[in-house]
């Protein structure tokens, strides 16, 4: 079995994920829950337009992220991620 | 296409067609995907019903093309808004693969290729309303609308389809998939308007 990509960069997610954290995280990285690769939001892949936001491992396109707008709600799950990190603000 | 006929068709569509709440009419066939399209190599191909005690039926590709199939014709509606109207499928019945399958399961999780799941009560992939479709429009089923061979089960919002499928799991208590475990609605009715939990 191989694998077709056809996803955005990270930063497509920028919009919505600042939305919910309320800062720009462009400046963030993280490291994949599955195989322990880090990287920055730009270096993750975004699948869009579904019925929500995915973000997935480059490393080993494991589910890092993945974020459901309703109109009345903002679901979150970050669980394949061990942390995120970014700059504190000066 | 002359005018007349267009004109026809038309008001033939509009007869036999309705939308459901919040939904909009569209030509195209969008492509939404929650991951990488897997290329699903035919000789490796599997599709597998597991029931609630663990008993496996297994059909490999040449086995699953020997099943009776039929053809239909449906409207699909996305939860991302848009219906696409007269759809034609060819597929193997779930009737027929479920046949011989003894279980007192009420629910099913769906499985793909990759990582999707998605989950549905066990009767309504019966009585004539689910297939495991391979071919759309007359074609070979095309890998980015789920190819070889995807779920169709148009009563509900299309992510319950799921492309790529492999496998249905049978299960006593109802266990979440990939959309529904993160806010969308377990069942999915698009007359209902089951876009999220809660609706
Ligand atoms: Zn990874």
């Amino acid at each position: 079995m191989t694998l077709t990509p056809d996803f955005l960069d990270g930063n497509a997610a920028a919009g919505d994920l600042e939305f919910l954290f309320g800062t720009d995280m462009t400046m963030a990285s993280g490291r994949c829950r599955g195989c322990g690769e880090q990287m920055m939001l730009a270096q993750t892949h975004a699948y869009l337009g579904g019925p929500g936001m995915v973000l997935r491992c480059p490393g080993c396109e494991g589910v890092l992220l993945r974020l459901v707008h309703s109109p009345t709600q903002v679901w979150l799950d970050a669980g394949g991620l061990d942390y995120v990190t970014m700059p504190a603000p000066a | 296409m002359p005018i007349v006929s267009r004109g026809f068709h038309g008001r033939a569509r509009d007869a036999r067609h309705r939308l459901p709440p919040g939904q909009y009419e569209t030509a195209d066939f969008p492509v939404l995907s929650a991951g990488p399209t897997p290329a699903v190599d035919l000789d490796q191909w599997e599709f597998t019903v597991r029931t609630e005690t663990g008993a496996r039926h297994i059909w490999d590709w040449a086995e699953f093309m020997a099943l009776p199939s039929q053809t239909k014709t449906v409207d699909l509606h996305c939860v991302t808004k848009w219906s696409k109207f007269e759809t034609e499928w060819q597929g193997v019945s779930l009737d027929v693969l479920l046949e011989d399958v003894e279980t007192s399961a009420e629910y099913a999780l769906v499985h793909s290729y990759g990582d999707y799941t998605t989950n549905v009560p066990l009767e309504d992939l019966l009585d004539g309303q689910a297939w495991i479709a391979y071919r759309y429009d007359g074609e070979e089923l095309p890998p980015e609308h789920g190819g070889p061979a995807r779920l169709l089960i148009p009563h509900l919002y299309f992510w319950k389809s799921a492309k790529w499928v492999r496998g249905i799991q049978l299960l006593d208590v109802e266990e979440r998939g990939f959309w529904e475990n993160i806010g969308y609605h377990d069942y999915g009715d698009p007359w209902r308007e089951q876009r999220y939990q809660g609706d």
